[in-house]
């Protein structure tokens, strides 16, 4: 549904985006993810027809970007940053232009006003100034404009940025309920936000994508490793020195003492049975264990991981 | 055509939406009314001062000319007028779209860049053309209560709404380069003061350059029209500042695309 081919985009001498690649299938939904001014809203910029690349290009619903900018546009739903919202207009009145401006015919405007209005729960507030509407409704007006002509495509560019966690979890559910009928593509710089809602995760560090694949897959990729986290009574230090000895263990992350009881966080290589080590080391020595769990990788520390890798190599 | 009007509308019913076009309107016809107010008044000042003096003589009054000392002074006065009043209407136009971000919205949809500039364009030309004809009472006064002749006001009303499209067109391209309204109301003023100021240059300067000073000055066009003479070399000047500003806030808008 939509194709990025080595897509380039300079500013004069800067370069915001450095030949990615990726697709996305239809009804999927693709999160963007990288730290801020990482390229993803260049990229989305070119991908809705808003500015052309400089190298590359993007095929969206089989029509290039660059040659056929206007048959993209017409296919292409797009939320920007910052809601494209007419102030001193009701809602009504802005979603009556955004359908007449993405073409739908006179017969059909109130009809489709109505159905995206439906879907994004503003149908209440249809006659009310948008000046007057909360951040939330903003946004779910902003998404009304991009759903109105039933898009193939739907670009979404922080849609949650600047919500309260209850808006947020209500238009995480609406993206997701869109997505049936829609491609999607959405970037995002909070990382719970793509695994919720996102079949693929693309990760984008100034302009070059890092990694690309399932949330899960690169959840997975980085468990060469696991974290342990043990509670037992005794003195952190003891327990530390005698951890370290056991085969398999890495290194100690972090460790704690309150009241008698540490709590210790180790790394460990996947391969030894650590945790079989651990609980015989506590009852051979007398420490009674507490609690002991293995913490599971998030994708946050794949984040972490990839964005401290890159800088260093940036570094060297 | 269809996008052509959906910018034009949403455009048109913007400047009601905010208190601009009123204001504007406003003002425009309180400054011609005073106007139309003082020229009257000196023209009665006048005719009552010639019939005081004709039956002295025991002679009949000479003719006095309404079109001559009303209605030429009013439209130069109009012209005038419109040079404060056209930034007025166009600082908003690109500026404000490129202020909260809607521009992404008209520039992502399927509407080509020449279909929003000329949107734009004609909305803020509608509005003039409105606030001009509302003037027309003022004429319209005359033609009830003397005996002036119809052609030349239509004439004049020609070279004031093609004086405005000129103008408009520069308000528009100045608006299109700048975010910030009061920069552009501004930029669009000096320039079309410049372009009124021009005019006496060429007094002082011979050869090309006086005819060129001549030949830019938006005014020196429009004394012509303000006379209830049609020449169409001077609607060409018109016609065309208009259409070369507008493209020039054309290629401001597509070069967002490939600078921002």
């Amino acid at each position: 549904m939509i194709e990025v081919r080595n897509l380039t985009k300079r500013y004069g001498t800067f370069t915001a985006v450095d030949d990615i690649s990726f697709t996305v299938e239809k009804g999927q939904i693709l999160g963007f993810l990288g730290p801020n001014g990482a390229g993803k809203t260049t990229t989305m910029r070119v991908i809705t027809g808003f500015m052309p690349p400089t190298g590359g290009t993007a095929i969206v619903a089989g029509f290039d970007v660059v040659e056929n900018p206007l048959e993209v546009k017409r296919r292409i739903g797009y939320l920007p940053e910052m809601p494209p919202l007419y102030l001193e207009m009701t809602v009504n009145e802005y979603l009556n232009f955004a359908a007449r401006l993405k073409q739908i015919p006179s017969g059909q405007v109130v009809e489709k006003i109505a159905g995206a209005s439906r879907k994004v729960a503003i149908s209440d507030v249809g006659d009310k100034v948008i000046k007057t509407l909360s951040k939330g409704y903003r946004q779910r007006v902003g998404l009304a404009q991009a759903l109105i002509h039933d898009p193939e495509v739907l670009v979404l560019d922080e849609p949650t940025i600047g919500l309260d966690p209850i808006q947020i979890r209500e238009v995480r559910e609406m993206i997701k309920s869109l997505a049936y009928e829609h491609t999607i593509i959405l970037s995002t710089h909070i990382l719970p936000e793509v695994d919720m809602t996102c079949d693929r995760v693309v990760i984008i560090d100034r302009g070059k994508i890092v990694a690309q694949d399932t949330p899960e897959g690169l959840a997975k990729s980085l468990k060469g490793t696991e974290k342990l986290t043990i509670m037992a009574e005794g003195s952190a230090e003891e327990i530390s020195t005698a951890v370290t000895e056991i085969q398999g263990v890495q290194k100690i992350v972090d460790s704690a003492s309150e009241n008698g009881v540490s709590t210790l966080t180790l790394e460990c290589d996947f391969q030894f049975h650590v945790r079989k080590a651990v609980s015989e080391l506590m009852s051979e020595k007398g420490w009674a264990l507490l609690e002991m769990k293995v913490e599971e990788t998030t994708l946050e520390d794949v984040f972490i991981h990839l964005m401290s890798d890159s800088s260093e190599e940036v570094v060297s | 055509m269809r996008n052509v009007m959906t910018v034009f509308g949403r455009d048109f019913r913007s400047y009601f939406s905010s208190p601009v076009a009123y204001v504007v309107i406003g003002l425009f016809l309180v400054l011609t009314g005073v106007f139309f107010y003082l020229l009257t008044s000196s023209f009665m000042q006048y005719a009552t001062n010639l019939q005081w003096q004709a039956a002295r003589f025991r002679q009949p009054p000479p003719p006095v000319n309404v079109n001559h000392m009303i209605l030429r002074p009013l439209f130069s006065n109009i012209s005038v007028i419109t040079l404060f009043v056209v930034p007025m209407i166009t600082m908003r136009s690109f500026s404000d779209e490129k202020k909260t971000g809607t521009l992404e919205l008209l520039l992502t949809s399927p509407i080509t860049t020449a279909q929003i500039v000329l949107g734009k364009f004609l909305a803020a030309f509608f509005l003039y053309a409105v606030m001009v004809l509302l003037t027309g009472v003022y004429p319209l006064v005359i033609i009830l209560f003397g005996d002036p002749d119809v052609l030349p006001v239509a004439i004049a009303y020609i070279g004031v709404l093609g004086m405005g499209a000129a103008s408009i067109g520069i308000g528009i391209w100045i608006s299109a380069m700048t975010e910030n309204q009061i920069i552009s109301a501004m930029g669009t003023f000096v320039i079309l003061l410049f372009l009124w100021l021009v005019g006496w240059f060429s007094n002082f300067t011979t050869g090309f350059l006086a005819g060129f000073f001549e030949y830019i000055s938006i005014v020196e066009h429009f004394d012509d029209f303000a006379k209830g003479i049609f020449d169409t070399g001077h609607l060409m000047y018109y016609v065309s500042l208009g259409g070369i500003t507008l493209f020039l806030a054309h290629q401001s808008i597509e070069s967002i695309r490939w600078r921002s």
